[in-house]
């Protein structure tokens, strides 16, 4: 009864031909090109944002080949500075960032609020090619040669010393910013006028909450980073003086003004996360969230608090030590609301009816392995520690739990949950079990060990490093495999499911939530009538979900 | 050396243990509570588990003081481990009075140092165990920064300005020196050694050492060659001349409090006297004329620093002022009496 | 199958209005996913505003560097100001203010349904932000000849007071044509939103049921004045009553 992907680039035979639904209201190229249907863009956004994490890994797995001994031998070192470089830059400003809002967020958030649309379609549209148009101007950069300066750009190494291709990168990401802005600023106009008759912001979902947050980081944010990239392009291509010590700049106010951004920047990373996760705890446990309030209002807490934080990555740069004193206790305060997000998750299984579908897999490494990445977060806000930890592969072990332990995984376990509504069609479920479970040991293996190397003093950003790391950097490299078989196969089996997957219903999981309400895929405008929502967000009870699983067989 | 698997640094200096205690009982929260969701979310699995198709869980029982307990708890152990944190960081950056100055300047790709007698070495360091140390840190190009992992320390080296870090070796031994931020090319080869021995040893091997002026002398020199000492004299010289002063006097400034014009008034630290030499129209002196030209861009990092060492001498001796110069000093008072010097030996060339 | 949504989570309320001519639920204007004209004036109103701050967070980064540097070296700042043009800033700063009257005055026209002076009014509005423009590109002119424009051929014969070294000026001409440069940016592509706006005024697409795009641009443009507002004191009037 329903169609895929594919099926819409050419009309299929009559007899497959069902309920109109967003797939194949149109065909060809064409309709899917200049398309304003939030759903569809989503989609696009799916197979670009999916082509750059395929770059990035790519990246990865370079390095951990080059880490495997410690005389660096596998490649040179400019080689080297610019592999992990675009590692970073393509992860952080063309997967991490986009994702999960661009992807889902723009798939779901509509369809949650029972609206037709975003609030600006061609907005949207636009933004897809905006996303893409900075991407050709890195991917250009990178076939080039690429750029070495770290994908923090730390002046006056990126204006006067590095010999790469830092303007077009720089403007590729200038460029990028303009499609994350587009997308925050749909997201809360979208939020505050286009909701359902009876849609109070107390009955929204915490997925929406947690992408009005993060869009309110990218609207403050992104214009800043844009701006203070902009003027290290300009210093390098009109060599002026605004950062160069040497022409009377200063190089620390534009760690000052980048930071300012990128730390709120891992907030718009991780709080479209911990928004997935709420779903699918809800979802799998048959049961409101715990403290929901809390947890909605967390949200909005570390969007706020990630503002004043940006300090905690200057430590060692010489700012004064009472500077560093603030931005510490105020680092520190960022992990309570983190903090109630997880204990809220917790306890909401309490009592749930626990079912061990392969997003509540992902969904329960998540909580796992961002409760480790929170906790290292705030031993590295703790002044005495960062002392010794700061550009360590302490550091690199933080972050990439939370980026990759938590930002990948919901990214992952979302994708399995919205993906029958997405495309109709089920995945495979043993394929898509082994996976979780290998990205979750994988994952573990790789970066666990970075924890030690890091208090063992490692520095992060080195090619070639003393033999005694040795051990543990092969552990990591290991692990690295697994986690890319992990990945690897989701990639293949999703594809495979869009044409062979078990046609899906309304609502396989027995779920609540608008989203589930209306045919999978949905029609164009989402719903066939605008629903008016008289109840609280998850609401469940057993004869709700009694109909909800036995009226919907699934249809082969 | 290569199948060891080591899981915990060699700790090596006095602000190591502290580092440790604080970061061991950070681990041990973060395990705890780890170990807690973990076994929470495990046994919750497997005792609430789905047991038929329409199950749903039971209705929500959020008790108001439940959130209001896990959000205090953790604000008040975070805040207990920031406050340890933050005294064990004010003791990392700031040196004891009595520390021993020695100076280390990182360029592209390599860390050049100086002992406070002039011994000159690149990317190795030799100091004595027992003795604190405070390494004055600056950089002739990009940003760098002065790692070991060891001794529990690092400092960014900021081109443009003057940073510092310091250190009490507990015993002997080599340890490992990385340059920590990104600056390039060669990064990680931009490595050394730190090599800490007993004070006499260190005697023996100071011995052995190179000849080169020390960072003092080499500032003297300096405030000749610049003509720095035609307007900066010591007052009693200039009245002798027959000569109206022009410009303050710099015995004794270094810590003290200086008057400006604009009624502020500062204390004359490193920075001061950097910016009073690069950018001299910034603080006019309470009493004093605008007249000393900028120096920036004439004087090196490290030229910088051996006139900051000089200035730095003057004030050494309690209330004397430096040796009267009618030719400017060529044996300035040594600002470490636990450093000596011995110019009559040979030199010995240091190198990776 | 759309009725199973209706059950109990959500129900359906009846909306299938008739469609009446000029009911403003089915204006031509009206985009098939808003419900009203009024959602969809409110949801473009909104985004316009947030799309302001965004642009009030761009500029900040450059005021913040302009704040950092100025405070730090006041006295070279006060030097390089000097070398504009107070009376060119003061006859540019006049002619967006009244560009701002003659926007407000086409919103207004628009209003009162008068379709010609909407397009008179646009097109004011157009040839001021160009004037603007071309008085810009003369104060351009005049630092390219003096070589006032930083970059390796940057030079500064002006005596300097002591302490002052023409790094520190060039780092005011550096920041000066970053915001300058970037708020030309923003007039130009103003410009061509009106020239847009103009063409369809003409079509007679705005009237006083409709009118949102002009009030959108009104927003934006008013927002670029007040950046010029800001921008002209901090880089001209530095120190005046010194000389």
């Amino acid at each position: 009864m329903n169609t895929s992907i594919v099926d819409t680039l050419i009309p299929p035979p009559d007899e497959m031909v069902d309920r109109p639904n967003y797939l194949n209201s149109e065909f060809g190229l064409k309709s899917w090109l200049l398309t304003r249907d939030h759903k569809r863009i989503g989609i696009l956004y799916l197979i670009s944002v999916s082509m750059f994490f395929a770059l990035g890994s790519f990246f990865a797995l370079l390095i951990r080949l080059e880490l495997l001994t410690p005389e660096g031998d596998l490649m040179q070192p400019d080689t080297y500075n610019r592999v992990f470089t675009m590692h970073g830059v393509v992860m952080v400003f063309f997967f991490l960032i986009p994702a999960i809002p661009s992807v889902l967020g723009n798939f779901l958030v509509p369809l949650m609020i029972g609206a037709k649309d975003l609030a600006f379609p061609k907005l949207n549209l636009a933004s897809w090619y905006v996303y893409n148009l900075g991407g050709l101007f890195t991917l250009w950069a990178i076939v080039n040669g690429g750029l070495d300066t770290g994908w923090t750009f730390y002046t006056p190494f990126s204006t006067q010393f590095s010999n790469s291709y830092v303007i077009s990168t720089a403007l590729g990401i200038f460029i990028t910013g303009f499609s994350s802005i587009f997308t925050g600023l749909n997201f809360i106009v979208t939020i505050h006028r286009m909701r359902a008759p009876g849609m109070s912001w107390f009955r929204l979902p915490l997925f929406i909450w947690a992408h009005y947050a993060t869009s309110l980081i990218i609207v403050l944010g992104t214009p800043v980073v844009a701006i203070t990239i902009l003027m290290v392009a300009a210093e390098r291509l009109l060599h002026l003086g605004i950062f160069d010590p040497k022409l009377g700049g200063d190089p620390i106010l534009f760690q000052h003004l980048f930071w300012f951004y990128s730390h709120p920047a891992v907030y718009i990373m991780i709080l479209p996360a911990m928004g997935i996760i709420s779903e699918l705890i809800a979802a799998f446990a048959r049961k409101r969230i715990f403290g929901y309030r809390f947890v909605a209002f967390a949200s909005i807490a570390i969007a706020v608090l990630g503002f004043l934080v940006w300090g905690h990555h200057m430590f060692v740069s010489g700012q004064s030590l009472y500077a560093a004193t603030v931005f510490s206790v105020l680092s520190m305060l960022v992990a309570i609301p983190s903090a109630v997000k997880v204990f809220n998750w917790t306890a909401t299984l309490y009592e749930g009816s626990i079912s061990y579908e392969t997003p509540m897999l992902y969904a329960l490494g998540f909580i796992g392995l961002f409760t480790l990445g929170g906790l290292t977060g705030t031993m590295i806000a703790t002044l005495g520690i960062d002392v010794h930890l700061h550009d360590t592969y302490f550091i690199v072990a933080h972050f990439h739990y939370i980026m990759v332990g938590g930002t990948i995984m919901a990214y992952l376990g979302g994708l399995h949950y919205w993906w029958p509504k997405i495309t109709g069609r089920m995945y495979p479920v043993f394929l898509s079990k082994l996976s979780a479970l290998l990205v979750f040991v994988g994952f573990n293996l790789t970066f666990f060990p970075q924890f030690v190397l890091g208090y063992l003093g490692m520095p992060r950003r080195y090619w070639a490093y003393p033999p005694e790391f040795q051990v543990l950097n092969v552990l990591s490299t290991a692990g690295a495999s697994i986690l890319g078989v992990g990945y690897l196969l989701p990639m293949f089996y999703f594809a495979w499911s869009i044409r062979y997957g078990k046609r899906a219903s309304e609502n396989p999981w027995g779920a609540v939530g608008l989203e589930w309400d209306t045919s999978s895929p949905p029609p164009t405008e989402n719903f066939h009538v605008i629903p008016v929502v008289t109840r609280d967000p998850y609401d469940y009870t057993s004869e709700e979900v009694h109909r909800r699983t036995t009226e919907e067989a699934p249809v082969g | 050396m290569e199948q060891e698997l080591p899981l915990f640094p060699e700790s090596a200096s006095t602000l190591a243990p502290q580092v440790d205690a604080l970061f061991l009982a950070w681990s041990a929260i973060s395990i705890a509570f780890t170990i807690l969701i973990a076994v929470l979310i495990v046994y919750f699995m497997v005792r609430y588990r789905r047991q038929s198709v329409d199950e749903v869980g039971q209705a929500e029982r959020a008790p108001a003081w439940l959130e209001v307990a896990w959000s205090i708890i953790p604000l008040i152990i975070s805040l207990a481990m920031f406050a340890w944190g933050a005294q064990v960081f004010f003791e990392i950056y700031r040196a004891p009075k009595n520390a021993v100055e020695y100076w280390a300047v990182g360029k592209q790709w390599m860390w050049k140092f100086q002992h406070p007698d002039g011994h000159r070495e690149i990317n190795t360091l030799h100091i004595p165990v027992g003795v604190p140390v405070r390494l004055h840190i600056q950089s002739e190009d990009v940003i760098h920064s002065v790692f070991v992992p060891a001794f529990r320390i690092k400092q960014d080296a900021v081109p443009g300005r003057e940073t510092s870090a310091w250190f009490q070796a507990t015993k002997p031994g080599v340890y490992h020196l990385f340059c920590a931020e990104y600056c390039g090319g060669e990064h990680s080869k931009m490595t050394g050694s730190i090599v800490a021995m007993e004070p006499e040893d260190y005697q023996v091997w100071l011995a052995g050492g190179p000849v080169g002026k020390s960072m003092t002398a080499s500032g003297a020199d300096l405030f000749e060659s610049l003509a720095c000492y035609t307007c900066h004299r010591p007052a009693e010289e200039t009245v002798a001349a027959g000569l109206a002063a022009r410009a303050p006097r710099l015995e004794g400034l270094y810590g003290s409090e200086v008057r400006l014009v604009d009624g502020r008034s500062v204390t004359a630290d490193e920075e001061y006297l950097r910016e009073s030499i690069l950018n001299p129209a910034e603080k006019i002196v309470s009493g004093w004329q605008p007249i000393m030209p900028t120096y920036q861009g004439q004087v090196t990092e490290e030229q910088l620093s051996q006139l900051l060492a000089y200035i730095r001498s003057l004030s050494a001796t309690t209330g004397a002022p430096a040796a009267p110069a009618p030719t400017p000093p060529i044996s300035p008072i040594s600002p470490t009496p636990s450093a000596p010097r011995d110019p009559a030996v040979p030199a010995r060339t240091e190198g990776q | 199958m759309a009725s199973t949504l209706t059950d109990s989570h959500a129900h359906v309320s009846a909306h299938v209005p008739a469609h009446v001519p000029g009911d403003p639920q089915h204006h031509r204007s009206l985009q098939h996913h808003f419900e009203t004209l009024e959602q969809q004036k409110d949801a473009s109103t909104l985004g316009m505003w947030l799309f302001l701050v965004t642009e009030i967070m761009f500029f900040g980064g450059l005021f913040t560097t302009y704040v950092v540097y100025r405070s730090k070296w006041p006295l070279a700042f006060m030097e390089a100001s000097h070398s504009l043009s107070w009376k060119l800033g003061a006859f540019n700063t006049a002619v967006l203010i009244v560009s701002s009257l003659t926007m407000a005055l086409a919103i207004w026209a628009a209003q009162v349904n008068r379709r010609k002076m909407q397009v008179g009014f646009l097109m004011l509005t157009m040839v001021l932000g160009l004037t603007f423009l071309g008085v810009k590109a003369v104060e351009y002119q005049d630092k390219f000849e003096h070589h006032h424009v930083p970059g390796p051929h940057f030079e500064w014969h002006e005596p300097l007071p002591e302490g002052v070294t023409s790094n520190q000026v060039e780092v005011f001409f550096s920041i000066y044509f970053i915001m300058t440069g970037l708020h030309a940016v923003h007039m130009i592509c103003g410009i061509a939103v009106l020239g847009v706006l103009a063409f369809y005024a003409w079509k007679g697409r705005y009237d006083s049921t409709y009118y949102n795009p002009l009030e959108c641009t009104g927003l934006y443009w008013h927002f670029v004045d007040i950046v010029w507002i800001f921008l002209f004191p901090l880089l001209y009037l530095l120190g005046a009553h010194v000389h």
